[in-house]
């Protein structure tokens, strides 16, 4: 079996050849410390982080001094919602979130509960959308921090950001999203979206692993996350990781540069895979919205058989994918986003999401349909649940 | 993650299927937990297993299980075969990953649930599941899964 297909670029992105062609250079010939600007080679790594910088935040409408790098999306969220809580509890100790955001917000805000935060989390409709009315009907005069993220990693739904944004300015409420997976999918304009903080991940957009970035508005009241060195703007201590920095940079203007084309290529193939296998397949539930969603996005559940299964036949098959079941992950429920849309447990465990990459071609796709027929197939024959249906 | 020989019973599972007019059936499991295992026996005069079915409902680790336990019991009397644990299945695999270990517990169970069926239906008693409670595998199931 010579046939490689990935389709997980969810879960993480291939390097680009440019990004690491120019990463490399920051490894070798320009290694100086960029807080060691007296001497030429520490002023070229300050300089290139500058470019990044100039880069990332052109990117998403930002002020270059509104950008801080981190060492990922998850930093940046613990940065976002903790800085924000502890240094605004004196306004109140409330924070709202949705039950479908990644682990990294949820988890900090279940950390945030032993310093008497108290936390509301939204609910979703069967689409994975929030409810605006639940939003303004859940904000209290003690409210001060909205964290609900810009798309949703499983399912691609993507959320009414500039409406969520809207009502946290009007009730003078702190916004941050999480636009981890949002970044290559949906073109972000913060200003206009009145987001006041927001995360961002290097490696969902063919740039390197252990590099993100936060915008913060100007103004907003925040404790520092990491203490130390005046990096940052003393914001976000410890040396600069030069190299990721400028592979980051270096990704995101490819994607500025070929966003539009790209996302048609793969909204073609996504609407190919979800046509493919909804025409070909019977008993398949497609998670997430039906039009806002991310461009590259297809997740199914398949009644009646397993998530893992379908993954260990995809794999002997050449496909990279990923599952929401709870036989991925260990534990006994499946993925807290897919019942958070009302999907029963045994529908939630046989789901399936792919995501599309640049390098995708149509051929791709059609094995990927043809292979996922057959396997439903020898999975349902052996499962005791498909003849009682 | 898994062994050759888990591979080898995932890829290509042993005695799947139903036998109709079973002498035995036993299902353990439910799709909350994302496992279900139904086991077929077709068992002889001399209390011989002759045949031996399964249908699974769940991961590779449990298809493999549910296939290696059918292996294990083919042929075997019915004594032999209710003394079948989750730890000769795991041994035949070639071991399971800490937490997939459940999945052996319910092809144990599986197998004790079909040959409780027999026995009710045969009126006999089985050495062994004298105190067998057929809706107590679930709970068994819970907590093994949430082990490791």
């Amino acid at each position: 079996m010579n046939k490689k297909i990935y389709l997980d670029n969810a879960a993480t992105t291939i390097v680009k050849k440019e990004v690491v062609d120019e990463m490399i250079k920051y490894l070798g010939e320009y290694y100086g410390n960029p807080s060691s600007g007296i001497y030429e080679i520490g002023r070229i790594s300050k300089d290139a982080i500058t470019n990044a910088r100039q880069i990332i935040s052109s990117f998403i409408n930002a002020d270059e001094n509104e950008l801080y790098f981190t060492s990922g999306g998850t930093e940046s969220d613990n940065w976002a919602i903790k800085g924000v809580a502890f240094a605004n509890q004196e306004k109140g100790k409330h924070i709202i979130t949705t039950k479908i955001e990644h682990h990294a917000v949820l988890h900090t805000c279940e950390y945030l509960k032993k310093f008497g935060f108290d936390i509301t989390y939204l609910n979703v409709d069967k689409y994975g959308m929030v409810d605006l009315e639940e939003l303004k009907n859940s904000i209290r005069p003690d409210t001060i921090l909205i964290s609900v993220m810009f798309a949703n990693n499983e399912i691609g739904t993507i959320q009414p950001i500039e409406e969520i944004g809207k009502i946290a300015k009007e009730h003078k409420i702190l916004f941050h999203t999480d636009a981890v997976q949002a970044l290559g999918g949906v073109r972000i304009d913060v200003k206009k979206l009145n987001i006041d903080l927001m995360s961002m991940s290097s490696h969902k957009v063919h740039g390197p692993k252990g590099i993100g970035a936060m915008y913060l508005r100007k103004g907003v009241k925040i404790d520092n996350f990491m203490h130390g060195g005046a990096q940052e703007r003393k914001r976000r201590a410890g040396t600069e990781s030069v190299q990721n920095i400028v592979g980051f940079g270096k990704a995101v203007e490819l994607l500025n540069k070929d966003f539009e084309k790209s996302n048609e290529h793969i909204i073609a193939l996504r609407d190919r895979l979800i046509n493919g296998i909804q025409s070909n397949i019977e008993d398949v539930v497609l998670n997430g919205h039906l039009t806002k969603r991310l461009s590259n996005n297809v997740n199914f559940s398949y009644k009646y058989i397993e998530g893992e299964s379908i993954l260990l036949w995809l794999d002997m098959d050449g496909i990279s994918a990923s599952s929401g079941s709870a036989c991925t992950s260990g534990s006994l429920d499946p993925s807290h986003v897919l019942l958070a849309t009302g999907l029963d447990h045994g529908t939630s465990h046989g789901s399936i999401r792919f995501t599309i990459g640049d390098d995708t071609t149509e051929e791709d796709i059609d094995y990927v349909i043809q292979k996922m027929i057959e396997i439903v197939q020898k999975l349902r024959n052996m499962s005791p649940l498909y003849k009682k249906h | 993650m898994y062994t050759e020989k888990v591979m080898d019973h995932f890829r290509n599972p042993r005695n799947v299927g139903e036998i109709i007019k079973a002498d035995g059936v036993g299902e353990v499991g439910n799709p909350t937990c994302g496992d279900i295992m139904k086991i077929y026996l077709k068992i002889n005069e001399d209390q011989i297993i002759e045949d031996v079915k399964f249908q699974t409902f769940g991961c590779g680790s449990a298809i493999a299980s549910s296939s290696m336990a059918t292996e294990l019991i083919k042929g075997k009397s019915i004594q032999d075969a209710v003394e079948l644990t989750n730890k000769a299945v795991i041994e035949a695999l070639g071991g399971l990953p800490p937490v997939k270990v459940h999945c052996s517990v319910l092809a144990e169970q599986a197998v004790k649930a079909a040959l409780y069926d027999y026995s009710q239906k045969h009126s006999i008693t089985i050495k062994g599941l004298e105190n067998y409670d057929p809706h107590a595998t679930d709970d068994i199931h819970d907590h093994t899964h949430g082990e490791e």
